[in-house]
């Protein structure tokens, strides 16, 4: 059984349905990639499963736990992490600070300290700016910060909501990097992004969402070779 | 380094989006237009010789009183004590009105409420502990010296612990439930229970003055010809020890990083485990545990209480936290010492009647002049 699995998922903002039958799975150990263009609903699914939001209709289960009703504080408890899209660090809270916001619900002071060092080691540049404000780094710090805060709560799955949004494209790169050594080191990662060269590059499987619905999956490589995803993702 | 912010290379995006609630780059437009169109607004303001007028106006307005008032403090009988005493009252009541700015200015910042319940918290804790020490038969003279304290305590401190209780339950049953709704909409029900509760403590105290023991012990020190009491030693000092304390609390532990989180940015603080309903309450709960003091150290310090105190009270404890910033703890402190302090000086050297229509004026002042406040943020608290 898939670690997450999300089955006929139906969202909405007040009466705009966003997402419509939305189904897709993440099994441990892989990266899985969500793309499709602005304002397909990849935010919103991501909302849904960590509880930002609760669907109208389907289920979410985690790890066999239904997970559709869960508030999102106990979505984190039970092991999803999201560095969400736009960062979303607390800008005035010190890069230290923040970490620690991101191992709020952990009670090992032991594993916290590993997680830290971890993630240091991770991104020497976060180490650096530890005691610095948020607010005060550069788009690709901040993006490392956010990877980072997600982390700190020891995840059994990581969803990253476009983590390289506006990023040039050396830190894309360096962040793309960063996404394999995670997904290595065993953590399951669902990965949305609008740039589709480089998420179905990395990604094991992926989804193409549009309006709110999955027209195509498949083997990130195969995606890759499909003659629409190249035409309306790929600029080919 | 890459630097370019999301907003410049989505451009085209840019329209599309811009209803999202949670879309950043969204948001970031929304402000920077908002921002532009205030810039634009002051811009024509500055421009516009009658506000150009109206500045000079109050400016001299300003002058002219200051003026009167160090008129008024040379020409004292007793220049320097009458002026030290002054001190020494603006200090007692700064001090209090610290307390209850803090509660305004730590609701305001989590979620963006002015809470005017809040001082009628303050009343009630006073009615509390005022119903405690006459239960137990307390009066002045009946215990003496220190042995008092051995009482006080306990009270004051049970007293805070129902208050952050009542504050709690305020919250759960008039706030909460419109967490989502329009800003309004708890503003309204904010109204709504500060008339509730002052009508229950006026059918439970009545409309009159309701005395309050004069408790503290009564030695007093007197230098250069001004008294300073232990009562006014005490209510400075411990006010002083709690701010520190709250400060310390906010910054460093983790239930207060956790509360700061929660203001910055709700979502993502949930999404980091944070369970803001609980944040929210502890908030609210910290906020009404000061209330209880400052309402208890009310009832010691000035020696009565009426059921509605928090009218007026609330009005200049909250014109205190504007003064500081509202959303800034320790700005909520400095402004009530401000208030605190200059309400002791219309009192001394000009009519007290005016003193809360000054009060009122420093706020619109504030307000027109300087909205952040003295020590608030320069940007908007939420991006
Ligand atoms: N807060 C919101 N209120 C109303 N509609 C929204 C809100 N957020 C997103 N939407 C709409 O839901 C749809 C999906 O948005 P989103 O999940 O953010 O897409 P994506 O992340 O793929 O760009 C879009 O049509 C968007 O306009
Ligand atoms: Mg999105």
């Amino acid at each position: 059984m898939a670690l997450l699995e999300l089955k006929g998922i139906d969202a909405f903002y007040a009466r705009i349905q966003a997402l419509h039958g939305v189904s897709l799975t993440v099994d441990r150990g892989e990266i899985v990639a969500l793309i499709g263009s602005n304002g397909a609903g990849k935010t919103t699914t991501l909302r849904t499963i960590s509880g930002l939001m609760h669907p109208a209709a389907g289920t979410i289960t985690f790890d066999g736990r239904d997970i559709s009703s869960t508030p999102p504080h106990r979505v984190v408890q039970l092991g999803i992490c999201q560095a969400p899209e736009g960062r979303r660090l607390f800008q005035r809270l010190t890069v230290q600070d923040n970490l620690e916001m991101g191992a709020y619900s952990r009670r090992d002071r032991g594993g916290i300290r590993d997680s830290l060092e971890k993630v240091f080691t991770l991104f020497p540049r976060v180490k650096e700016r530890r005691h610095q404000l948020a607010g005060t780094l550069s788009g690709g710090e901040q993006q490392m910060v956010a990877i980072s805060r997600a982390l700190m709560a020891n995840p059994r799955a990581l969803m990253l909501d476009e983590p390289s949004l506006g990023l040039a494209p050396l830190i894309v790169d360096t962040i793309f990097g960063i996404i394999n050594e995670i997904n290595s080191s065993g953590v399951p990662i669902l990965l949305v992004e609008q740039n589709a060269v480089k998420a179905l590059d990395v990604a094991h499987r992926a989804y193409v969402l549009e309006t709110g619905t999955i027209v195509q999956s498949g083997p990130g490589k195969e995606l890759a070779q499909s003659e629409e995803v190249q035409k309306a993702y790929l600029g080919i | 380094m890459d630097g370019s912010p999301a907003g410049t290379t989505q451009d085209s995006a840019l329209a599309e989006k811009a209803e999202e609630v949670e879309d950043p780059a969204a948001i970031a437009a929304r402000d920077q237009a908002w921002t532009e169109g205030l810039m634009a607004v002051r811009a024509g303001m500055v421009g516009n010789r009658w506000v150009r007028l109206l500045r000079w106006l109050v400016l001299g307005v300003v002058i002219v009183v200051l003026l009167l008032m160090a008129r008024n403090i040379a020409t004292h009988s007793q220049p320097l004590a009458y002026f030290l005493q002054t001190i020494v009252y603006g200090l007692g009541s700064g001090s209090l009105y610290a307390l209850i700015a803090l509660g305004y200015t730590m609701v305001y910042g989590i979620i963006e409420l002015i809470n005017f319940a809040h001082a009628d918290v303050v009343t009630f804790g006073g009615f509390i502990s005022l119903s405690v020490v006459t239960a137990f038969g307390f009066k002045e003279g009946v215990v003496n010296g220190p042995l008092i304290l051995l009482a006080l305590v306990p009270i004051t401190a049970g007293t805070m612990l129902v208050c952050g209780l009542l504050n709690i339950t305020i919250e759960r049953v008039a706030y909460r439930p419109l967490r989502n709704a329009p800003r309004v909409s708890p503003l309204i029900t904010a109204a709504g229970m500060s008339f509730v509760l002052e009508g229950l403590m006026f059918l439970w105290k009545g409309p009159v003055n309701n005395h309050y023991p004069d408790l503290i012990p009564t030695g007093q020190l007197t230098l250069i010809g001004t008294t300073v009491r232990i009562k006014d030693a005490v209510v400075v000092v411990l006010a002083l020890l709690l701010v520190l304390a709250l400060d310390t609390f906010v910054t460093k532990s983790k239930l207060g990083k956790a509360m700061r989180a929660t203001a910055q940015d709700r979502d993502a603080a949930s999404l980091m485990g944070i369970d803001i309903n609980r944040t929210i309450a502890a908030t609210f709960f910290i906020g009404a545990v000061l209330a209880g003091f400052a309402g208890t150290m009310y009832g010691l310090y000035f020696g009565n209480i009426v059921f509605d105190l928090g009218f007026a009270t609330g009005l200049v404890a909250f014109t205190a936290a504007v003064l500081g910033g509202i959303g800034n703890i320790r700005g909520a402190a400095l402004g009530g010492l401000c208030i605190g302090m200059f309400e002791a000086f219309w009192n001394s050297y000009f009519v007290s009647a005016w003193t809360q229509v000054m009060i009122f004026v420093i706020l619109t002042l504030v307000l027109l002049f300087r909205p952040a406040g003295l020590l608030g943020m320069r940007v908007p608290d939420r991006t």
